[in-house]
């Protein structure tokens, strides 16, 4: 069987892989980019394409921006394809992949991984409960369905997304039983101590303040420096309680909106073995690159948030600048001066991320939880069944996995791999990196037997 | 278990709606969004049940990396709701606990 060919093979179709795909195309370059959704945008694009015009008015102006992006992408005449779940990928350039029921293989001289980021896991009590929901799944039931909270709702932790997001409910209307803030004093003063990027950077620094301004306008009772958050409710989530100025708070409501930064979605660059380093500012695993984004001496490149959260303006920059890496490995000649523009405008955009990196860096506690709280949910493992077994000799996560089925589940481990390694790792007392993260191993997805027959 | 409808869609003009059954009841939803969505605006809580303890379980990322959306639709167990779009006809059921490997394997009813 003859397999099908292409210069550039992108995964994923969020803003690093549409600025890729397209810059690349530009070059001269064949492209083809696979994505597991049915529309273009990624998540912070979803749905760019066909947004009704009220719902872009909720969403706000930097999501609308996504449009000329696009539009960039779509006139590119880049091979798109829809619905395509990459289940494996080698360091060569071959990609396997399912889409209407059948596994197809494609290879080329370069792939991007373009997979963006996930929400960072939030292991509390109740956490598991139907009506605890991320502020990110939230926001796309918002623009992939137009759906809105129709009872209580309660926003809590931290991050540009939880504020964000507060600020397109009230434009559509929507009310807020609270916005639990869970940023302490300290942070806003160790921050301080990033100011010089802030500096740089202010024009998002002053959206993002005016967002959470026009939130505390709008009389949402917010609660500033919360901690010890924990769900009330035994088969669905009644409320969320708290610590707050030394007092215990309640605030009744059926759904909780949880969220405390956004993580790189590094399950394909882990499955190639590729060496990742723990980043101890964003506190998550990223893939070891060079400057522009390359795994080692392999044909994979990773740009935009999968490599490490930059944001979905940097991401766009990050993508065209693998393109033209990718173009002059081949022997390709790149416009002059191109590549000092993007890394002019890369530069700008992640100027302000350290500063954002530090104020709004989860708490411990809400990280690495008590024992009783669930840190696996398909496997149902607890943070004290990991402590128990460090206490038998238990090393890191793949070990977990022998001990009690600690992120064997559906998942494969992706929503409980940054906490299980951050659990291991305190009960040890050793850094992240010697305690290591899950062998991740293909197929990437779990997959139908019937897409080989 | 309560009944109460986590989220709306509000009705707009010119609307295409799809009917989709779940548990046996019948929900006129916008086409185009997914399971997970439609099953979250029709005021149904759990999705399934978790595979160890029975607990009640719900959509908690949508973008296809938690699976706690789970469902069995057309037959079909351990379907990704917020990854599936809904379609005319649709018949979607909850997932007890862990699929029956021979329903997987086959492609046929989940055997709870």
């Amino acid at each position: 069987m003859n397999t099908e060919t292409t210069d550039l093979i992108v995964i994923g179709s969020g803003p690093a892989g549409m600025a890729a795909a397209a810059e690349a195309r530009a070059l001269g370059m064949s492209v083809c980019v696979l994505d597991e959704q049915r529309v273009i945008g990624g998540q912070i694009y979803r749905r760019i394409e066909d947004t009704p015009e009220a719902l872009r008015m909720i969403l706000g102006k930097d999501y609308a921006a996504g449009s000329a992006l696009a539009d960039e992408f779509r006139r590119s005449g880049a091979d798109y394809r829809p619905g395509a779940t990459v289940w494996n990928l080698s360091g060569d350039g071959v990609v396997d992949y399912v889409a209407d029921g059948g596994s197809r293989t494609i290879s080329a001289t370069n792939v991007l991984i373009a997979t963006g980021a996930m929400e960072r896991p939030f292991p509390i009590p109740g956490w598991t409960l139907p009506g605890v929901m991320g502020a990110g799944a939230a926001q796309i039931m918002l623009k992939g369905a137009d759906a809105r909270p129709s009872g209580p709702v309660v926003l809590a932790g931290c991050g540009p997304l939880l504020y964000l997001l507060a600020w397109q409910y009230l434009r559509a209307g929507v009310q807020l039983a609270g916005l639990v803030d869970t940023t302490p004093f300290s942070a806003y003063v160790a921050a301080l101590g990033k100011i010089q990027g802030a500096v740089r950077g202010r024009k998002d620094l002053i959206k993002g303040l005016g967002l959470v301004s026009q939130v505390r306008l709008a009389r949402v009772p917010v609660y500033s420096g919360a901690k010890s958050l924990e769900i009330l409710g035994r088969d669905m989530a009644e409320g969320i309680r708290f610590q707050h100025k030394g007092k215990s708070r309640e605030i009744a409501a059926g759904l909780v909106l949880l969220h405390q930064g956004v993580v790189p979605n590094t399950q394909l660059s882990w499955s190639l073995r590729a060496r990742h380093g723990w980043d101890a500012g964003q506190l998550c695993w990223t893939p070891v690159t060079d400057e522009v984004g390359r795994l080692g001496q392999t044909a994979v490149y990773v740009a935009g948030d999968s490599r490490g959260i930059v944001g979905a303006i940097a991401s766009g920059v990050q993508g065209r600048l693998a393109a033209l890496a990718m173009h002059e490995r081949s022997g390709g000649k790149v416009p002059p001066g191109r590549r000092a523009v993007l890394e002019r405008q890369l530069a700008r955009h992640v100027s302000l991320r350290p500063f954002l990196d530090r104020l709004y860096r989860p708490l411990d506690e809400h990280r690495i939880p008590a024992d009783d709280v669930i840190v696996c949910r398909c496997e149902e493992v607890t943070a004290g069944d990991l402590r128990s077994y460090v206490d038998l000799g238990c090393l890191g996560p793949n070990q977990a996995k022998s001990f009690g089925r600690c992120g064997m589940g559906p998942c494969q481990g992706r929503l409980c791999g940054l906490t299980v390694t951050e659990v291991i790792a305190a009960a040890r007392k050793a850094a992240p990196e010697e305690v290591g993260y899950y062998r991740i191993r293909p197929p990437i997805k779990p997959i139908h037997l019937g897409s080989f027959s | 278990m309560t009944t109460e409808t986590l989220f709306s869609i509000p009705a707009s003009a010119g609307q295409k709606m799809v009917r989709i059954e779940f548990e046996g009841e019948t929900f006129q939803v916008p086409e185009g969004i997914s399971v997970a969505a439609a099953l979250l605006s029709n005021g149904r809580g759990a999705f399934r049940t978790s595979i160890v303890g029975g607990a009640p379980r719900a959509p908690y990322c949508m973008m296809g990396i938690c699976f706690e959306c789970l469902v069995e639709i057309d037959g079909i167990p351990a379907r990704q709701g917020c990854m599936t779009p809904v379609r005319n006809g649709m018949i979607i059921r909850r997932q007890p606990g862990a699929p029956s490997l021979k329903a997987l394997a086959s492609g046929g009813r989940n055997e709870h």
